[in-house]
Protein backbone atom coordinates (compact mmCIF):
# COMPACT_ATOMS: atom_id res chain seq x y z
CA UNK A 1 0.00 0.00 0.00
CA UNK A 2 2.98 2.22 0.64
CA UNK A 3 4.73 1.04 -2.46
CA UNK A 4 4.07 4.19 -4.44
CA UNK A 5 5.92 6.34 -1.93
CA UNK A 6 9.06 4.21 -1.66
CA UNK A 7 12.25 5.68 -3.06
CA UNK A 8 13.95 3.93 -5.97
CA UNK A 9 16.81 2.78 -3.77
CA UNK A 10 14.51 1.13 -1.27
CA UNK A 11 12.53 -0.52 -4.04
CA UNK A 12 15.70 -1.92 -5.59
CA UNK A 13 16.84 -3.24 -2.20
CA UNK A 14 13.52 -4.93 -1.55
CA UNK A 15 13.38 -6.48 -5.00
CA UNK A 16 16.97 -7.73 -4.74
CA UNK A 17 16.41 -9.32 -1.34
CA UNK A 18 13.08 -10.88 -2.29
CA UNK A 19 14.62 -12.34 -5.45
CA UNK A 20 17.61 -13.70 -3.52
CA UNK A 21 15.29 -15.36 -0.97
CA UNK A 22 13.07 -16.90 -3.61
CA UNK A 23 15.93 -18.09 -5.81
CA UNK A 24 17.72 -19.69 -2.85
CA UNK A 25 14.60 -21.45 -1.63
CA UNK A 26 13.69 -22.71 -5.08
CA UNK A 27 17.29 -23.87 -5.58
CA UNK A 28 17.27 -25.80 -2.29
CA UNK A 29 13.94 -27.43 -3.08
CA UNK A 30 14.98 -28.26 -6.64
CA UNK A 31 18.19 -29.82 -5.38
CA UNK A 32 16.35 -32.17 -3.05
CA UNK A 33 13.85 -33.05 -5.75
CA UNK A 34 16.63 -33.74 -8.25
CA UNK A 35 18.61 -35.92 -5.84
CA UNK A 36 15.60 -38.01 -4.85
CA UNK A 37 14.27 -38.48 -8.37
CA UNK A 38 17.71 -39.10 -9.93
CA UNK A 39 18.67 -41.74 -7.38
CA UNK A 40 15.30 -43.48 -7.57
CA UNK A 41 15.22 -43.49 -11.39
CA UNK A 42 18.77 -44.80 -11.65
CA UNK A 43 18.40 -47.23 -8.78
CA UNK A 44 14.97 -48.82 -8.83
CA UNK A 45 15.39 -50.59 -12.21
CA UNK A 46 18.51 -52.24 -10.78
CA UNK A 47 16.73 -53.62 -7.73
CA UNK A 48 15.72 -57.20 -8.34
CA UNK A 49 14.62 -60.01 -6.08
CA UNK A 50 17.79 -61.82 -6.99
CA UNK A 51 19.94 -58.90 -5.91
CA UNK A 52 18.37 -58.54 -2.48
CA UNK A 53 17.99 -62.23 -1.72
CA UNK A 54 21.40 -63.68 -2.59
CA UNK A 55 25.00 -63.26 -1.61
CA UNK A 56 27.74 -62.34 -4.06
CA UNK A 57 29.21 -65.28 -5.92
CA UNK A 58 32.52 -65.28 -7.71
CA UNK A 59 31.64 -68.53 -9.43
CA UNK A 60 28.64 -67.18 -11.27
CA UNK A 61 30.02 -63.60 -11.19
CA UNK A 62 26.84 -62.22 -9.66
CA UNK A 63 26.36 -59.63 -6.99
CA UNK A 64 23.83 -60.02 -4.20
CA UNK A 65 23.40 -57.67 -1.30
CA UNK A 66 21.58 -59.90 1.20
CA UNK A 67 24.66 -60.11 3.48
CA UNK A 68 24.94 -56.32 3.49
CA UNK A 69 21.25 -55.96 4.37
CA UNK A 70 21.60 -58.46 7.22
CA UNK A 71 24.79 -56.78 8.46
CA UNK A 72 22.95 -53.46 8.52
CA UNK A 73 20.10 -55.01 10.52
CA UNK A 74 22.54 -56.59 13.01
CA UNK A 75 24.52 -53.42 13.51
CA UNK A 76 21.37 -51.31 13.96
CA UNK A 77 20.00 -53.75 16.55
CA UNK A 78 23.29 -54.12 18.42
CA UNK A 79 23.85 -50.36 18.54
CA UNK A 80 20.32 -49.59 19.73
CA UNK A 81 20.35 -52.28 22.42
CA UNK A 82 23.42 -50.65 23.94
CA UNK A 83 22.91 -46.96 23.23
CA UNK A 84 19.27 -46.59 24.32
CA UNK A 85 19.76 -47.59 27.98
CA UNK A 86 23.06 -45.72 28.21
CA UNK A 87 21.72 -42.51 26.67
CA UNK A 88 18.42 -42.60 28.55
CA UNK A 89 20.23 -43.36 31.82
CA UNK A 90 22.58 -40.44 31.32
CA UNK A 91 19.60 -38.17 30.64
CA UNK A 92 17.84 -39.40 33.81
CA UNK A 93 20.98 -38.69 35.79
CA UNK A 94 21.20 -35.16 34.42
CA UNK A 95 17.57 -34.21 35.01
CA UNK A 96 16.79 -36.17 38.19
CA UNK A 97 19.96 -36.75 40.18
CA UNK A 98 22.68 -34.27 39.31
CA UNK A 99 22.89 -31.38 41.77
CA UNK A 100 26.35 -30.18 40.88
CA UNK A 101 25.95 -27.57 38.15
CA UNK A 102 29.59 -27.83 37.14
CA UNK A 103 29.31 -31.57 36.54
CA UNK A 104 26.11 -31.11 34.51
CA UNK A 105 27.86 -28.48 32.44
CA UNK A 106 30.81 -30.79 31.86
CA UNK A 107 28.61 -33.71 30.80
CA UNK A 108 26.64 -31.51 28.44
CA UNK A 109 29.82 -30.04 26.99
CA UNK A 110 31.17 -33.56 26.49
CA UNK A 111 27.98 -34.54 24.66
CA UNK A 112 28.25 -31.48 22.41
CA UNK A 113 31.87 -32.31 21.70
CA UNK A 114 30.95 -35.87 20.80
CA UNK A 115 28.32 -34.72 18.34
CA UNK A 116 30.87 -32.47 16.61
CA UNK A 117 33.58 -35.09 16.11
CA UNK A 118 33.79 -36.29 12.49
CA UNK A 119 32.95 -39.93 11.86
CA UNK A 120 36.37 -40.69 10.41
CA UNK A 121 37.89 -39.94 13.83
CA UNK A 122 35.38 -42.25 15.47
CA UNK A 123 36.43 -44.89 12.99
CA UNK A 124 40.09 -44.45 13.83
CA UNK A 125 39.64 -44.49 17.60
CA UNK A 126 37.17 -47.37 17.30
CA UNK A 127 39.79 -49.32 15.40
CA UNK A 128 42.50 -48.56 17.97
CA UNK A 129 40.36 -49.16 21.05
CA UNK A 130 37.78 -51.82 20.19
CA UNK A 131 39.53 -53.75 17.44
CA UNK A 132 43.11 -53.62 18.68
CA UNK A 133 43.14 -52.81 22.41
CA UNK A 134 40.07 -54.87 23.32
CA UNK A 135 41.04 -57.51 20.77
CA UNK A 136 37.70 -57.62 18.98
CA UNK A 137 39.38 -57.64 15.56
CA UNK A 138 37.48 -56.06 12.69
CA UNK A 139 33.90 -57.04 13.50
CA UNK A 140 30.35 -55.78 13.40
CA UNK A 141 30.37 -55.59 17.20
CA UNK A 142 33.38 -53.24 17.15
CA UNK A 143 31.51 -51.17 14.56
CA UNK A 144 28.35 -51.15 16.66
CA UNK A 145 30.25 -50.05 19.78
CA UNK A 146 31.83 -47.21 17.80
CA UNK A 147 28.35 -46.16 16.66
CA UNK A 148 27.15 -46.31 20.28
CA UNK A 149 29.58 -43.52 21.17
CA UNK A 150 28.49 -41.53 18.11
CA UNK A 151 24.79 -41.80 18.88
CA UNK A 152 25.00 -41.35 22.65
CA UNK A 153 24.53 -37.55 22.49
CA UNK A 154 21.45 -37.89 20.25
CA UNK A 155 19.63 -40.30 22.55
CA UNK A 156 20.68 -38.29 25.58
CA UNK A 157 19.33 -35.05 24.12
CA UNK A 158 15.98 -36.39 22.96
CA UNK A 159 15.41 -38.14 26.30
CA UNK A 160 16.32 -34.99 28.21
CA UNK A 161 13.85 -32.96 26.15
CA UNK A 162 11.03 -35.35 26.92
CA UNK A 163 11.92 -35.53 30.63
CA UNK A 164 11.61 -31.76 30.82
CA UNK A 165 7.93 -32.11 29.92
CA UNK A 166 7.19 -34.33 32.94
CA UNK A 167 5.59 -31.85 35.39
CA UNK A 168 7.48 -31.35 38.64
CA UNK A 169 4.18 -31.71 40.50
CA UNK A 170 3.96 -35.39 39.47
CA UNK A 171 7.30 -36.04 41.13
CA UNK A 172 6.35 -34.03 44.21
CA UNK A 173 3.09 -35.91 44.41
CA UNK A 174 4.83 -39.26 44.33
CA UNK A 175 7.38 -38.16 46.93
CA UNK A 176 4.56 -36.85 49.08
CA UNK A 177 2.92 -40.27 49.04
CA UNK A 178 6.13 -41.67 50.50
CA UNK A 179 7.78 -43.13 47.42
CA UNK A 180 11.56 -43.37 47.36
CA UNK A 181 13.66 -41.76 44.67
CA UNK A 182 14.01 -44.91 42.56
CA UNK A 183 10.30 -45.63 42.81
CA UNK A 184 9.50 -42.12 41.59
CA UNK A 185 11.88 -42.53 38.68
CA UNK A 186 10.53 -45.94 37.76
CA UNK A 187 6.85 -45.06 37.97
CA UNK A 188 6.73 -41.35 37.09
CA UNK A 189 9.89 -40.31 35.27
CA UNK A 190 10.67 -43.28 33.03
CA UNK A 191 7.19 -43.48 31.47
CA UNK A 192 7.62 -39.81 30.61
CA UNK A 193 10.79 -40.38 28.65
CA UNK A 194 9.35 -43.03 26.32
CA UNK A 195 8.69 -40.53 23.54
CA UNK A 196 12.21 -39.13 23.84
CA UNK A 197 13.67 -42.62 23.61
CA UNK A 198 11.54 -43.43 20.56
CA UNK A 199 12.56 -40.19 18.83
CA UNK A 200 16.21 -40.84 19.71
CA UNK A 201 15.81 -44.36 18.40
CA UNK A 202 14.52 -43.15 15.02
CA UNK A 203 17.23 -40.51 14.67
CA UNK A 204 19.91 -43.04 15.61
CA UNK A 205 18.66 -45.57 13.06
CA UNK A 206 18.91 -42.86 10.40
CA UNK A 207 22.44 -42.05 11.42
CA UNK A 208 23.54 -45.68 11.59
CA UNK A 209 22.10 -46.38 8.13
CA UNK A 210 23.98 -43.43 6.69
CA UNK A 211 27.28 -44.03 8.42
CA UNK A 212 30.24 -45.25 6.44
CA UNK A 213 33.52 -43.61 7.47
CA UNK A 214 33.30 -44.87 11.06
CA UNK A 215 32.56 -48.42 9.93
CA UNK A 216 35.20 -48.83 7.25
CA UNK A 217 38.01 -49.67 9.68
CA UNK A 218 35.95 -51.07 12.55
CA UNK A 219 33.44 -53.36 10.81
CA UNK A 220 35.31 -53.88 7.55
CA UNK A 221 33.86 -54.76 4.18
CA UNK A 222 33.23 -58.49 3.97
CA UNK A 223 30.11 -59.84 2.27
CA UNK A 224 29.68 -63.11 4.18
CA UNK A 225 26.19 -64.23 5.15
CA UNK A 226 25.98 -65.05 8.86
CA UNK A 227 23.48 -65.44 11.67
CA UNK A 228 23.37 -62.63 14.21
CA UNK A 229 25.82 -64.20 16.70
CA UNK A 230 28.45 -65.14 14.12
CA UNK A 231 27.68 -61.95 12.25
CA UNK A 232 28.52 -59.70 15.18
CA UNK A 233 31.89 -61.32 15.75
CA UNK A 234 32.97 -61.34 12.12
CA UNK A 235 33.67 -58.46 9.74
CA UNK A 236 30.92 -57.27 7.45
CA UNK A 237 29.89 -54.36 5.25
CA UNK A 238 26.68 -52.45 5.90
CA UNK A 239 24.68 -51.12 2.95
CA UNK A 240 26.48 -47.75 2.90
CA UNK A 241 29.93 -49.33 3.07
CA UNK A 242 28.91 -51.79 0.34
CA UNK A 243 27.72 -48.86 -1.80
CA UNK A 244 31.12 -47.21 -1.40
CA UNK A 245 33.05 -50.37 -2.23
CA UNK A 246 30.90 -51.21 -5.27
CA UNK A 247 31.05 -47.66 -6.64
CA UNK A 248 34.61 -46.59 -5.84
CA UNK A 249 36.62 -49.81 -5.83
CA UNK A 250 34.75 -52.03 -8.28
CA UNK A 251 32.96 -49.63 -10.63
CA UNK A 252 29.66 -51.53 -10.22
CA UNK A 253 27.44 -48.48 -10.56
CA UNK A 254 24.23 -50.44 -11.17
CA UNK A 255 24.50 -52.17 -7.79
CA UNK A 256 25.64 -48.93 -6.16
CA UNK A 257 22.56 -47.11 -7.41
CA UNK A 258 20.30 -49.96 -6.35
CA UNK A 259 21.70 -49.64 -2.81
CA UNK A 260 21.45 -45.84 -3.02
CA UNK A 261 17.76 -46.12 -3.96
CA UNK A 262 17.13 -48.50 -1.05
CA UNK A 263 18.91 -46.08 1.32
CA UNK A 264 16.94 -43.17 -0.12
CA UNK A 265 13.62 -44.95 0.46
CA UNK A 266 14.67 -45.86 4.01
CA UNK A 267 15.70 -42.24 4.67
CA UNK A 268 12.31 -41.06 3.42
CA UNK A 269 10.55 -43.55 5.70
CA UNK A 270 12.66 -42.59 8.71
CA UNK A 271 12.01 -38.88 8.18
CA UNK A 272 8.32 -39.53 7.76
CA UNK A 273 8.10 -41.61 10.93
CA UNK A 274 10.11 -39.03 12.90
CA UNK A 275 7.64 -36.33 11.81
CA UNK A 276 4.57 -38.46 12.54
CA UNK A 277 5.87 -39.59 15.94
CA UNK A 278 6.78 -36.01 16.82
CA UNK A 279 3.29 -34.83 15.89
CA UNK A 280 1.64 -37.67 17.80
CA UNK A 281 3.56 -36.92 20.99
CA UNK A 282 2.99 -33.18 20.69
CA UNK A 283 -0.74 -33.78 20.37
CA UNK A 284 -0.81 -36.16 23.32
CA UNK A 285 1.02 -33.65 25.45
CA UNK A 286 -1.42 -30.87 24.68
CA UNK A 287 -4.50 -32.93 25.55
CA UNK B 1 15.26 -48.39 56.43
CA UNK B 2 19.03 -48.73 56.22
CA UNK B 3 18.71 -51.33 53.47
CA UNK B 4 16.50 -48.94 51.58
CA UNK B 5 19.06 -46.15 51.77
CA UNK B 6 21.76 -48.51 50.50
CA UNK B 7 19.53 -49.53 47.58
CA UNK B 8 18.87 -45.90 46.67
CA UNK B 9 22.58 -45.15 46.81
CA UNK B 10 23.38 -48.03 44.49
CA UNK B 11 20.81 -46.80 41.98
CA UNK B 12 22.20 -43.28 42.28
CA UNK B 13 25.67 -44.68 41.63
CA UNK B 14 24.53 -46.54 38.52
CA UNK B 15 22.95 -43.41 37.05
CA UNK B 16 26.04 -41.39 37.95
CA UNK B 17 28.20 -43.83 36.00
CA UNK B 18 25.84 -43.60 33.01
CA UNK B 19 26.04 -39.83 33.20
CA UNK B 20 29.82 -39.90 33.27
CA UNK B 21 30.09 -42.14 30.19
CA UNK B 22 30.03 -39.19 27.77
CA UNK B 23 32.94 -37.55 29.57
CA UNK B 24 34.72 -40.90 29.52
CA UNK B 25 34.21 -41.20 25.76
CA UNK B 26 35.58 -37.72 25.09
CA UNK B 27 38.61 -38.49 27.27
CA UNK B 28 39.10 -41.84 25.56
CA UNK B 29 39.07 -40.26 22.11
CA UNK B 30 41.37 -37.40 23.13
CA UNK B 31 43.86 -39.65 24.91
CA UNK B 32 43.98 -42.17 22.08
CA UNK B 33 44.48 -39.51 19.43
CA UNK B 34 47.19 -37.73 21.39
CA UNK B 35 49.07 -40.91 22.34
CA UNK B 36 48.95 -42.39 18.85
CA UNK B 37 49.42 -39.07 17.06
CA UNK B 38 52.51 -37.75 18.86
CA UNK B 39 55.17 -40.38 17.90
CA UNK B 40 55.09 -39.69 14.16
CA UNK B 41 55.14 -35.93 14.67
CA UNK B 42 58.20 -36.39 16.91
CA UNK B 43 59.96 -38.56 14.39
CA UNK B 44 59.19 -36.38 11.38
CA UNK B 45 59.55 -33.08 13.19
CA UNK B 46 56.59 -30.81 13.72
CA UNK B 47 57.70 -28.19 11.18
CA UNK B 48 58.39 -30.76 8.45
CA UNK B 49 55.11 -32.47 9.23
CA UNK B 50 52.81 -29.45 9.29
CA UNK B 51 54.53 -27.36 6.62
CA UNK B 52 56.09 -30.00 4.38
CA UNK B 53 54.65 -29.70 0.90
CA UNK B 54 55.27 -33.26 -0.19
CA UNK B 55 53.40 -36.37 0.89
CA UNK B 56 54.93 -39.57 -0.44
CA UNK B 57 54.24 -42.14 2.24
CA UNK B 58 55.09 -45.22 0.22
CA UNK B 59 58.10 -43.85 -1.66
CA UNK B 60 61.55 -45.27 -1.05
CA UNK B 61 62.51 -42.08 0.72
CA UNK B 62 59.14 -41.29 2.25
CA UNK B 63 58.08 -37.69 2.80
CA UNK B 64 55.34 -36.85 5.28
CA UNK B 65 54.36 -33.22 4.72
CA UNK B 66 50.67 -32.55 5.30
CA UNK B 67 50.48 -28.92 4.22
CA UNK B 68 48.63 -29.95 1.00
CA UNK B 69 45.95 -31.70 3.11
CA UNK B 70 45.60 -28.83 5.56
CA UNK B 71 45.29 -26.25 2.80
CA UNK B 72 42.88 -28.43 0.81
CA UNK B 73 40.67 -28.85 3.87
CA UNK B 74 40.77 -25.11 4.58
CA UNK B 75 40.11 -24.08 0.97
CA UNK B 76 37.47 -26.75 0.48
CA UNK B 77 35.64 -25.67 3.64
CA UNK B 78 35.95 -21.98 2.76
CA UNK B 79 34.59 -22.66 -0.73
CA UNK B 80 31.67 -24.65 0.65
CA UNK B 81 30.89 -21.83 3.07
CA UNK B 82 31.08 -19.17 0.34
CA UNK B 83 28.57 -21.08 -1.79
CA UNK B 84 26.45 -22.76 0.87
CA UNK B 85 25.99 -19.99 3.45
CA UNK B 86 24.31 -17.35 1.24
CA UNK B 87 21.89 -19.91 -0.20
CA UNK B 88 21.17 -21.46 3.19
CA UNK B 89 20.84 -18.09 4.90
CA UNK B 90 18.44 -16.68 2.30
CA UNK B 91 16.36 -19.86 2.38
CA UNK B 92 16.21 -19.68 6.18
CA UNK B 93 15.04 -16.06 6.17
CA UNK B 94 12.37 -16.87 3.61
CA UNK B 95 11.12 -19.95 5.45
CA UNK B 96 11.16 -18.34 8.88
CA UNK B 97 9.65 -14.98 7.93
CA UNK B 98 8.06 -14.76 4.53
CA UNK B 99 6.85 -18.22 3.50
CA UNK B 100 3.29 -19.47 3.74
CA UNK B 101 3.12 -22.04 6.60
CA UNK B 102 2.31 -24.84 4.15
CA UNK B 103 5.26 -23.96 1.92
CA UNK B 104 7.45 -23.86 5.01
CA UNK B 105 6.34 -27.31 6.16
CA UNK B 106 7.04 -28.85 2.77
CA UNK B 107 10.44 -27.25 2.28
CA UNK B 108 11.48 -27.95 5.85
CA UNK B 109 10.68 -31.60 5.27
CA UNK B 110 12.81 -31.47 2.11
CA UNK B 111 15.69 -29.92 4.06
CA UNK B 112 15.40 -32.64 6.71
CA UNK B 113 15.59 -35.21 3.96
CA UNK B 114 18.73 -33.54 2.63
CA UNK B 115 20.23 -33.90 6.11
CA UNK B 116 19.33 -37.58 6.24
CA UNK B 117 20.75 -38.70 2.90
CA UNK B 118 23.89 -40.80 3.55
CA UNK B 119 27.13 -39.15 2.49
CA UNK B 120 28.04 -42.04 0.16
CA UNK B 121 24.88 -41.28 -1.84
CA UNK B 122 26.09 -37.69 -2.29
CA UNK B 123 29.43 -39.14 -3.33
CA UNK B 124 27.83 -41.49 -5.84
CA UNK B 125 25.70 -38.80 -7.48
CA UNK B 126 28.71 -36.48 -7.42
CA UNK B 127 30.85 -39.10 -9.14
CA UNK B 128 28.38 -39.69 -11.93
CA UNK B 129 26.78 -36.26 -12.44
CA UNK B 130 29.05 -33.57 -11.08
CA UNK B 131 32.47 -34.93 -12.04
CA UNK B 132 31.65 -35.56 -15.73
CA UNK B 133 29.72 -32.27 -15.81
CA UNK B 134 32.74 -30.31 -14.58
CA UNK B 135 34.98 -32.13 -17.04
CA UNK B 136 32.80 -31.14 -19.98
CA UNK B 137 31.97 -27.63 -18.78
CA UNK B 138 35.53 -26.52 -18.07
CA UNK B 139 37.13 -28.78 -20.65
CA UNK B 140 39.65 -30.39 -18.30
CA UNK B 141 40.96 -33.97 -18.46
CA UNK B 142 39.45 -35.07 -15.13
CA UNK B 143 36.52 -33.52 -13.32
CA UNK B 144 37.41 -35.11 -9.97
CA UNK B 145 38.73 -31.97 -8.32
CA UNK B 146 38.63 -29.55 -5.43
CA UNK B 147 35.81 -27.74 -7.22
CA UNK B 148 33.63 -30.88 -7.30
CA UNK B 149 34.31 -31.42 -3.60
CA UNK B 150 33.37 -27.82 -2.81
CA UNK B 151 30.00 -28.19 -4.55
CA UNK B 152 29.22 -31.46 -2.76
CA UNK B 153 30.23 -29.98 0.61
CA UNK B 154 28.17 -26.83 -0.03
CA UNK B 155 25.10 -29.03 -0.58
CA UNK B 156 25.85 -31.18 2.44
CA UNK B 157 26.15 -28.24 4.85
CA UNK B 158 22.92 -26.60 3.62
CA UNK B 159 20.62 -28.44 6.07
CA UNK B 160 22.69 -27.52 9.16
CA UNK B 161 22.85 -23.88 8.09
CA UNK B 162 19.15 -23.64 7.25
CA UNK B 163 17.92 -25.42 10.36
CA UNK B 164 20.07 -23.55 12.90
CA UNK B 165 19.39 -20.19 11.22
CA UNK B 166 15.64 -20.83 11.24
CA UNK B 167 15.75 -21.61 14.95
CA UNK B 168 17.59 -18.34 15.59
CA UNK B 169 15.26 -16.30 13.36
CA UNK B 170 12.13 -17.83 14.89
CA UNK B 171 13.32 -16.71 18.32
CA UNK B 172 13.37 -13.01 17.37
CA UNK B 173 10.70 -11.28 19.49
CA UNK B 174 7.64 -10.32 17.46
CA UNK B 175 7.59 -6.87 19.08
CA UNK B 176 10.86 -5.88 17.37
CA UNK B 177 9.40 -6.67 13.98
CA UNK B 178 6.07 -5.00 14.77
CA UNK B 179 7.88 -1.84 15.85
CA UNK B 180 9.86 -1.76 12.63
CA UNK B 181 6.72 -2.28 10.56
CA UNK B 182 4.89 0.43 12.49
CA UNK B 183 7.71 2.84 11.74
CA UNK B 184 7.06 2.36 8.04
CA UNK B 185 9.61 -0.27 7.05
CA UNK B 186 8.35 -2.85 4.56
CA UNK B 187 8.32 -6.51 5.62
CA UNK B 188 11.42 -7.35 3.58
CA UNK B 189 13.36 -4.46 5.10
CA UNK B 190 12.22 -5.56 8.54
CA UNK B 191 13.47 -9.12 7.99
CA UNK B 192 16.94 -8.07 6.94
CA UNK B 193 17.47 -4.94 9.03
CA UNK B 194 15.77 -5.99 12.27
CA UNK B 195 15.26 -9.76 12.45
CA UNK B 196 18.61 -10.82 10.98
CA UNK B 197 20.78 -8.52 13.13
CA UNK B 198 18.87 -9.68 16.22
CA UNK B 199 19.49 -13.32 15.32
CA UNK B 200 23.10 -12.78 14.28
CA UNK B 201 24.82 -14.90 16.91
CA UNK B 202 22.52 -17.84 16.09
CA UNK B 203 23.30 -17.40 12.41
CA UNK B 204 27.02 -17.24 13.21
CA UNK B 205 26.59 -20.51 15.09
CA UNK B 206 24.97 -21.97 11.96
CA UNK B 207 27.99 -20.98 9.89
CA UNK B 208 30.42 -22.44 12.41
CA UNK B 209 28.42 -25.66 12.49
CA UNK B 210 28.65 -25.75 8.71
CA UNK B 211 32.42 -25.34 8.93
CA UNK B 212 32.60 -28.29 11.31
CA UNK B 213 30.46 -30.47 9.03
CA UNK B 214 32.48 -29.56 5.94
CA UNK B 215 35.90 -30.09 7.45
CA UNK B 216 34.91 -33.46 8.93
CA UNK B 217 33.26 -34.99 5.88
CA UNK B 218 35.22 -37.90 4.44
CA UNK B 219 33.38 -40.35 2.22
CA UNK B 220 31.54 -38.03 -0.17
CA UNK B 221 34.68 -35.95 -0.65
CA UNK B 222 36.77 -39.05 -1.20
CA UNK B 223 34.51 -40.09 -4.07
CA UNK B 224 34.65 -36.80 -5.98
CA UNK B 225 38.02 -35.19 -5.25
CA UNK B 226 40.35 -37.60 -7.06
CA UNK B 227 42.45 -38.20 -3.96
CA UNK B 228 45.93 -37.20 -5.20
CA UNK B 229 48.10 -35.35 -2.63
CA UNK B 230 48.57 -32.18 -4.71
CA UNK B 231 48.81 -28.68 -3.35
CA UNK B 232 45.23 -27.39 -3.69
CA UNK B 233 44.14 -25.92 -6.97
CA UNK B 234 40.52 -25.55 -8.01
CA UNK B 235 40.55 -27.91 -10.99
CA UNK B 236 43.11 -30.41 -9.79
CA UNK B 237 42.72 -33.67 -7.98
CA UNK B 238 43.27 -33.08 -4.26
CA UNK B 239 43.29 -34.88 -0.93
CA UNK B 240 41.70 -33.60 2.29
CA UNK B 241 42.76 -34.27 5.90
CA UNK B 242 39.85 -36.69 6.27
CA UNK B 243 40.46 -38.52 3.00
CA UNK B 244 44.19 -38.75 3.70
CA UNK B 245 43.35 -40.83 6.76
CA UNK B 246 40.64 -42.86 5.06
CA UNK B 247 42.49 -43.68 1.87
CA UNK B 248 45.69 -45.14 3.31
CA UNK B 249 44.49 -46.60 6.61
CA UNK B 250 43.56 -49.99 5.22
CA UNK B 251 47.05 -50.92 4.02
CA UNK B 252 49.35 -48.74 6.14
CA UNK B 253 51.86 -49.81 8.76
CA UNK B 254 54.79 -48.45 10.77
CA UNK B 255 55.62 -44.77 10.45
CA UNK B 256 53.09 -44.34 7.65
CA UNK B 257 50.26 -45.49 9.90
CA UNK B 258 51.51 -43.36 12.78
CA UNK B 259 51.58 -40.36 10.45
CA UNK B 260 47.92 -41.03 9.61
CA UNK B 261 47.12 -40.91 13.34
CA UNK B 262 48.94 -37.59 13.49
CA UNK B 263 46.77 -36.29 10.64
CA UNK B 264 43.71 -37.34 12.62
CA UNK B 265 45.10 -35.47 15.62
CA UNK B 266 45.49 -32.31 13.53
CA UNK B 267 41.91 -32.72 12.29
CA UNK B 268 40.74 -33.23 15.87
CA UNK B 269 42.44 -29.99 16.96
CA UNK B 270 40.65 -28.14 14.16
CA UNK B 271 37.33 -29.59 15.32
CA UNK B 272 37.99 -28.65 18.95
CA UNK B 273 38.68 -25.06 17.90
CA UNK B 274 35.45 -25.03 15.90
CA UNK B 275 33.53 -26.47 18.87
CA UNK B 276 34.88 -23.74 21.12
CA UNK B 277 33.77 -21.12 18.58
CA UNK B 278 30.35 -22.75 18.34
CA UNK B 279 29.92 -22.70 22.09
CA UNK B 280 30.92 -19.05 22.18
CA UNK B 281 28.24 -18.08 19.66
CA UNK B 282 25.52 -20.25 21.18
CA UNK B 283 26.17 -18.81 24.62
CA UNK B 284 26.03 -15.30 23.20
CA UNK B 285 22.69 -16.23 21.71
CA UNK B 286 21.22 -17.37 25.02
CA UNK B 287 22.29 -14.23 26.83
CA UNK B 288 21.39 -11.85 24.02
Amino acid sequence: MLKGKLSGKRKAYITAMRTAMLVSTVLTAALVLFLVIYVLIKGIPNISWELISTKPSYLSDKIGILPDIMNTVYIVLATLVIVLPLGAGAAVYLTEYAKNKKLVGMIEYAAETLSGIPSIIYGLVGMLFFCQFLNMETSLLAGALTLVIMNLPTVMRTTQESLKTVPQSYRDGAFGLGAGKWRVIRTVVLPGCVDGIITGCILSVGRILGESAALLFTAGFAHALNGIIDGLTSPGATLTVALYVYAKEQGEFGVAFAIAAILMILTLLINLSATLVGRYFAKRRNV
Amino acid sequence: MKKNRLFENIIHGIFLILGLITIGCVLLITVYLVISGIPAIREIGIIDFLFGKKWASTAEEPAFGILPFILTSVYGTAGAIVIGVPIGFMTAVYLSKAAHPKVRTVIEAAVNLLAGIPSVVYGLVGMLVLVPGIRKLFNIPDGASLFAAIIVLAIMILPSIIKVSITALDAVPKEYEDASLALGATPTETFFRVSVPTAKSGIAAAVVLGVGRAIGEAMAVMMVSGNVPNMPSLFQSVRFLTTAVASEMAYSSGLQQQALFSIALVLFLFIMLINAALNFFLKGNKEG
